[in-house]
Formats: structure tokens, sequence, C-alpha cells
């Protein structure tokens, strides 16, 4: 049989207010049917507008030369490229589909989900309302979608994040078609629900026989699910071979890098032992520096409704010079603690006293004193800089406000300091916020926090929005700032790798409860609570061979 | 690259409206220059109206005697005089010196009092906020222009000199809009306020004070260009209302298109065209003017309404351009393809 798709010299320009810039160059791509293409790259690398141009679901701002021919299983082919309105419309979900990233925007919020699998059913063909029904119930029990009778008439609201996106695909699935394009299906969902919904998407190869194309940058997912990996890297596609092939013996230096720089877990355990072995005598006996016992946070519900328990019943320490990485999923209430001991989350009930402050009760007076000594770095480095600040400005500004200099051009001199140690040149000091890379601003920002000489640095997913290299980059600058100066540290952090590379002790968070704490070792090692083994054991392991077997165990033990 | 290629352009070309002009392209681009050109003529008048007017607002005799009144346009009097004897075209171009002391003196103050009011209640929120809101919500819920009335009565107290017409006009105007902009000052203070480079500002330890001027109003004054224009023209349309129903100012203090108006009602019957007209059209000129840049500033902030310039192929292969766009241009593709997208 023949490719599904065949991409030839696909080349994307965009029309942006600096000018055409070229999105995507020269890619040459083809789908066989029956198999999980995954296509992996860094942001901005043009993994998505490839994909998307499967579907002619370019903005008009798109300007597309080259080919994009879609067979379908009839053996009609049409090159996507070319095509416009009706015939477009007659070619989307009847001969690929799509399913998007974020599931809780992709569903009309005002229309029962069933209506809306029934709309792309109907639009294809003449089918009545009874049919169409009983053709989403059908598929919707086929995505493992329990009770799907009266399941079929509830609102997108009424589901889970990861029900949301078993619906996202049953919707793609109702026409059957030959191609589903699935961009970061599992990147908005916790690893738990992750595992569950890579399954359903080997279900759709294996059960519908429809081929996969998987945007993802996580290697780890591709690993674990596909057959055949494109790599692309600024517009271009450096490489293309078959999963075991790629991640055993990568070709191109750009895929070796990548690869490399992909946390694994075990990685940190030998960072935590030369950690520990430079500690001084006695340290075990120091007064910890920050102390919570049965720590309560808790939202004020709205409108009678009750309230929210973020955080109960959690106690921890953390000693001078210790890192505690607080793992968690969504709702974990893991960045909750780390608002609540920088003093922006008021805390309800319990004890938490940071640097001898008690921050249960405490006003913002009692609380400034110790802020010279706390610093703290923000997940989105786009948004935890003024814009109209330079960054020397923003770097300066803790030093002006705690009196430590007049103006930021008098602290000129320690900024520029502070951005030597942590690599950025001097001369980015008179640059704006938005001239700089992710990481880049990540790197200030670390810059910032460090800039008062911090006993206590919270970190709360400093690297979540950064891709894997750049992650790689600012974790081991993380690690090095940490030898030199020897602060303490909260990590907070969704994935286990990443904590397991920093942490001395690592803090499982479980619905606001902590479930395990322990040394690295221990709770990655050989875990206690039956959530850390379950978070253990669905978090894909970037190895094709390796998370083929974990994949056998965790179907075993979930059947 | 579109953001650090900005910053390095002259200053000139990074003034706000001179940066949409460049920005904007087709019927956004013709809207914004109508707009613009109306609104220089009358701004240009405005300041000039001594030299460019041939004679005095409140003046009623010429060498030759009397002007006349009602007499239809001639070699002297252009746009022919008015039923009080006074000439068109002069009270035309010296009214466009008090309708933009008013839209001045309007702007000027319901900016200042309406930002600091909105900041504050934005940044502090609680009781502050509510009380202020209600009484916004309270000044909306008026017809501004009896508002207008009540307030040019109790500020001018009945006299009608210049400046007392003028600041009797302007401030009834200003109470009228201050709502406007405490309410928007107030809406995108409460978002910056959630920011994380606001809460990074907290948790350094910078003070209130600290944070609501160096942090949160700067980045918080972006919609108000276009307010603005949009304020002003509807100050005009305020102050023809409140010279047409006869509390402006006297013919002998200024020139006011409202009352010429309002002077010419009984005329429009008797086929006298030109002592209506005229002023008709010029209220209708400035407020289209005004109404066209602030619309088409609107349309060019908002990237979803923004019209681009055709994606033309970009200067053949971008590995081989040797400009500045060649390899940091793709690193920032994201941010520019997410924005096509949106």
């Amino acid at each position: 049989m023949s490719d599904l798709v065949e991409i030839r010299d696909l080349a994307v320009t965009f029309a942006t207010d600096a000018g055409p810039v070229r999105a995507v160059d020269g890619v040459s791509l083809a789908v066989h049917p029956g198999e999980v293409l995954a296509i992996v790259g860094e942001s901005g690398s043009g993994k998505t507008v490839t994909a998307k141009s499967i579907l002619g679901l370019l903005p008009e701002t798109a300007t597309v030369r080259g080919a994009v021919v879609l067979r379908n299983k009839d053996g009609g082919e049409a090159d996507v490229a070319q095509l416009s309105g009706s015939r477009l419309r007659q070619v989307r979900g009847r001969d690929a589909a799509m399913v998007f990233q974020e599931p809780s925007t992709a569903l009309n919020p005002v229309f029962t989900v069933g209506w809306q699998i029934a709309e792309g059913l109907r639009a294809h063909g003449r089918l009545s309302k009874k049919e169409a029904r009983a053709q989403a119930i059908d598929i919707l029990r086929r995505v493992g979608i329990p009770d799907p009778e009266t399941r079929v008439d509830h609102y997108p609201h009424q589901f889970s994040g990861g029900q949301k996106q078993r619906i996202v695909i049953a919707q793609a699935l109702a026409l059957d078609p030959g191609v589903i394009v699935a961009d970061e299906p599992t990147t908005a969902l916790d690893v738990t629900v992750q595992a569950e919904i890579l399954d359903l998407l080997r279900r759709c190869r294996d059960e519908f026989g429809a081929a996969v194309v998987l945007i993802t940058h996580n290697m780890g997912v591709v690993a674990d699910l596909a057959d055949r990996v494109a790599v692309m890297y600024q517009g271009e596609l450096v490489e293309q071979a078959p999963v075991r092939e790629l991640f055993e013996s990568p070709r191109e230096p750009y895929t070796q890098q990548l690869l490399a720089s992909v946390p694994r877990i075990g990685e940190g355990l030998a960072r935590a032992e030369a950690r520990a072995e430079r500690r001084p005598e006695g340290w075990d006996d120091q007064e910890p520096l920050v102390s919570a016992t049965d720590l309560r946070i808790v939202y004020p519900g709205r409108f009678r409704q009750p309230d929210f328990v973020a955080v109960d019943g959690v106690s921890f320490a953390i000693k001078p010079g210790e890192v505690l990485g607080l793992v968690g999923e969504s709702g974990s209430g893991k960045t909750t603690i780390g608002r609540a001991m920088a003093g922006l989350t008021r805390v309800s009930g319990g004890s938490l006293s940071v640097l001898g402050v008690e921050m249960n009760g405490a006003r913002e007076r009692h609380i400034r004193p110790i802020r010279s000594r706390v610093g703290f770095v923000f997940q989105d480095p786009a948004t935890s800089f003024n814009p109209l600040l330079t960054i020397a400005q923003c770097v300066a500004e803790p030093l002006v406000v705690h009196g430590r200099a007049e103006s930021s051009d008098d602290a000129r001199a320690r900024v520029d300091e502070l951005l030597e140690a942590v690599q950025l040149p001097r001369s980015y000091g008179d640059r704006f916020p938005h001239e700089l890379s992710g990481g880049q601003r990540q790197r200030a920002s670390l810059a910032r926090a460090l800039a008062l000489d911090p006993e206590l640095l919270i970190a709360d997913e400093p690297t979540s929005a950064l891709d894997v290299s750049v992650q790689a980059r600012v974790l081991d600058l993380f690690d090095e700032l940490h030898r030199e100066l020897g602060f303490a540290a909260l990590f907070i952090s969704h994935d286990l790798a990443v904590v397991d590379m920093l942490a001395d002790r690592i803090a499982v968070l479980h619905r606001g409860r902590l479930v395990e704490e322990g040394t690295g070792a221990e709770v990655l090692g050989d875990p206690k609570d039956p959530y850390t083994r379950r978070l253990l054991a669905s978090l894909p392991v970037p190895d094709p061979v390796e998370q083929a077997e974990r994949r056998a165990q965790w179907q075993a033990a979930t059947s | 690259m579109a953001a650090p290629a900005s910053s390095r352009r002259p200053l000139w070309s990074r003034l706000p409206v001179i940066a949409q002009l460049r920005q904007s392209v087709g019927l956004q681009r013709g809207m914004l220059v109508t707009g613009l050109v109306l609104t220089a003529i009358f701004v240009l008048t405005a300041v000039f109206a001594p030299l460019l007017a041939p004679y005095g607002f409140a003046q009623l005799r010429g060498p030759d005697g009397p002007f006349g009144a009602q007499q239809p346009p001639s070699a002297e009097h252009w746009l022919g005089t008015t039923q009080g004897g006074y000439d068109v075209l002069s009270r035309l171009i010296w009214g466009s010196r008090t309708a933009l002391l008013v839209i001045i003196v309007a702007v000027i103050a319901s900016l200042l009092v309406g930002v600091a009011l909105g900041l504050i209640a934005g940044y502090f929120g609680g009781w502050l906020d509510r009380v202020l809101v209600v009484v916004a919500d309270a000044i909306y819920a008026f017809p501004s222009l009896l508002l207008a009335i009540v307030l040019a009565i109790v500020i001018s107290g009945g006299q009608s000199s210049l400046w007392g017409g003028i600041l009797a006009a302007a401030l009834s105007i200003t109470v009228i809009f201050i709502p406007q902009y405490l309410r928007v000052t107030r809406a995108e203070v409460i978002r910056i306020k959630s920011e994380a480079f606001v809460e990074s500002a907290r948790v350094i330890g910078a003070g209130h004070v600290r944070i609501m001027t160096r942090h949160v109003l700067r980045n918080s004054t972006r919609t108000l260009p276009l307010i603005l224009t949009l304020n002003a023209s509807e100050a005009i349309l305020t102050l023809a209302g409140l010279g047409f129903l006869g509390f402006g100012i006297e013919p002998s203090a200024a020139a006011e298109w409202g009352y010429d108006l309002n002077k010419a009602m009984s005329d429009v019957t008797s086929g006298i065209w030109w002592t209506s007209v005229f002023p008709g059209t010029a209220i209708v000129l400035v407020v289209l003017g005004l109404t066209l840049v602030g619309e088409s500033l609107n349309d060019l902030a908002d990237p979803r309404l923004r019209k681009r310039a055709a994606g033309a192929e970009p200067v053949e292969d971008l590995g081989v351009d040797p400009g500045p766009a060649a390899d940091p241009a793709m690193a920032t593709t994201p941010e520019t393809t997410k924005e096509g997208v949106r």
C-alpha cells in the first residue's frame, strides 16, 4: 500500500510585523499506513506547522509552497496545499483528523460531547440524529469512556482532563480517518494520565488501523509510542529513522545533543552523594531554615461553594544548604507551598516558619525583613520580567529596594557580576526582556533571585517552560551556583527526573498531602507509597527498549 | 526578531502614532491617514486661527460698516454671515480654537484623575475599589448631556467668559469621562497585578508605591491613547451639544460651533443654508477624523485585527541571507508563528 501522506519539499512562510519569516523549509516526509510517526523538535522547529499543513490548517498569513498529498482509504488522492473551501472540508475529518494539545479548549463548552462528535459525522454523511448518536456512543465506548449511554449527553466540564482528551480522540476517530495528527496530545496532562492517553493512541493504530502523526518534544513519549521518528530543527528536517535506531545510534550531532540533554532518573544520585560529602560536620544538628508542621492552606470557596483545601497537613524541613525537591501533579499544592513560603499566599493553619518568621498570620511588615534573604524564581520566564525595564534594571531591582544601591546604574557593577555568574554576557544587561530567549531570561531570573545572596531560594518549576536542551543547561547552572553559594532551596517540579538531578531530598505531594519524603535514593529507588510507585511507573523512559518492558509491567499492574 | 529590530530603529519611528502608521497596510492605513489628515487640519486651523480668519469671532462691522445679517456667500464673506451678523468663516475658524482648548483641558483633566483613581482602585481593591466603582457606575447611569448641563451651570454660574465657558464645558466633560479612564485603568491594573513580574517585585520586598509606579502604572497605560482619541471626538460632540442647548459660550466671548448651529435653526426653514451647513460639517469632519484615528489605532493594537503585508517570499534562502534576520529569526519563530495563528 502506498503512503497515506506524502509531503514534498514543503516550505511555509508567515507574514509577520517584522516581514516574512520562513517557518518550514524544504521538508519532505511520508507517513506509511498503520505507523506512528513522531515529529520531534524544540519550540520553533516547525514541527507543528508541518503537521498542521497536512490538514490545511495554517492561518491566512501563511504562504505554502510544495505539495502535501493526502491519500484516502479508497485510493483517491488530493494535494492539500492546493485545495480550498469545500474540497478541503471534505478531506478534513474523513481522510485526516486532528487531536489538539489542550483538551479543555478543543471542546466547545456549551454543547454536549455527543453533539460535538455527531457534528463531524453529520458533516460528512447523511445520518439521522439517532444514527449519529448511536455512533457517538459506540465511539465513546471504544475510547474507554465508562457508561457512554449517559455520558454522551454530558458537557465537557463534567469530564476530567484525561477523559476530555479521550473525547477529542474519539472525535478524531469518528470518521475512521487514515491519519490522525496529534499535536502534543499529552503535554497538558499529568504523567499518570499521559500513560493512559498514550495507550489509547497506540490502540488507534492497532485497533482502528489509523496512522498517527505525533508531534511532541518529550523524548519519553516518543520512545513509548513511535515507530519512526523525524527530527526537526529550525524549520528543516535533520534526521529520520526508526525509533530504536534513532535512540541507539543517532547520526546527526543535533539529535545526539537532544538525546543527551533529556534528564533520566538515577543521574542525580552521584551529585547528591558528592554534595553530602562536602557538608561540614555537625550539619545534621543545625536548625532548619524552613520548617512546616501540619501546614494547611485553604482557598475560600465562592458563592456557597465549599472551600478548596490546597495543602493539608504537610510537614517538612529544609536545613541550610539543602535542596528539597517538591514533586506532584497539577493541583497537588506544590506551587501553593512555594508561594506560602514567599509570603504570596496566606497560611490557614498549622505552622510554617521561614528563617525564623512564623508565616501563619504574619503581616507584610513581619515578612519584609526576611525578603532580602529569600530569592524566588518563577515558572514562566516570559512574564516574570517587567517588559519596560532592561535586564540590568530588573536584576538591580532587589538591590535598589533594599537600599544596597542608590539606583540601577549605581548597582551596575554588581549586576554585571551576577550576569557573569549565570553565564550571560554583560552587554545583555542593556537589552529588554523580550530580546532574550526563554533560557536566557530564566538565567537572568536566577541572577535576580541571587542578587542579595539569599540563604533560601524558591524555584517554582523554573524549567518547565523551556526546551530540553535549554533545560539541561539551566539545571547545570543551578547546580553549579548551588555548589558555589551554598543556599538552601525548595525546588518545585512536576518532573521526577528534573528533581532527581538537583535535590538532596524529595517530597512527593498528592492532592495536598505529603505521601512520601526521603532522599533521592529512597524515594526513587525504593518507593513505599503506592502513588509514588504509580508516578514512577507511568513516567516514560527515553529508551524504546526499556520503555517497552516498563509498559508491559505497567499494563500488567493496571489491568 | 520583530521586537529587537524595532528598538534599534530611530526614535521618531517608534513614537506612538508614527509607529502604527508604519505598521499599517491597506484599508487600515487609508483610515488612519484620513483621520490623521483631518485631525491635522483641525489642529493647524486652531493654532493659526488669528492668521487664517479674515475677521474676529465677535466682529460685526468691517471698514465699510456693518456686515449685515444672513448675507449669502460673497467675495467679502466667503461663507456668508449669520443671523447675528457675524462672518461664518471667521466663526468657523475661531471655533476650532475653542474646540481644541476644550478637548485638551477635558482630556488631560480626566486622564490624570481617572488614571490615578483607577490605579488606586485596581491595585488596592477592597472597599475603596467598590466605592469608586459604584460612583463611576452611578455617573454612567446619568444621561451624560444632562450631567454636563448641570455641571456647566454649577461651574460657570451663568457666566459666559471665554475661560469660564471653556472650563465649564471641559470640566463637565471631564466628570463624564473619568469613569471611563477609571474602569479601563482599573481593569488593566487588575490584570497586570497578577502578572509574575509584579509578584516578583513583591517577593523582592518592594513597597506599594514603588510597585504601583514602577511596575504597574507604566504597563497598564497601553490602551489609553486610543480611548483618548475616541474621547476627544466625544468631547467635541458634548461641547457642541451644550452650545446647541444654550449652555455654551456667548458669541462675544468665543466662537463655538454648537451655539452657531442653535442660532441657525430658524434659518434652515427659510432657505438660508450657509449658516448651518458649515458649522455642522466642521463638527462632523473633526469627529470623523478623531474617530478614524482612534478606531484604526484600536485595530492596529490588536494583532488579530491587524492586517499585514501579504506574505512575500523572504529574500531567498534565509540561511544565505547576510542580513540580521538570518539565524535568530528562526529562533524566535514560535512567537511570531503563534501570533499569526491567533
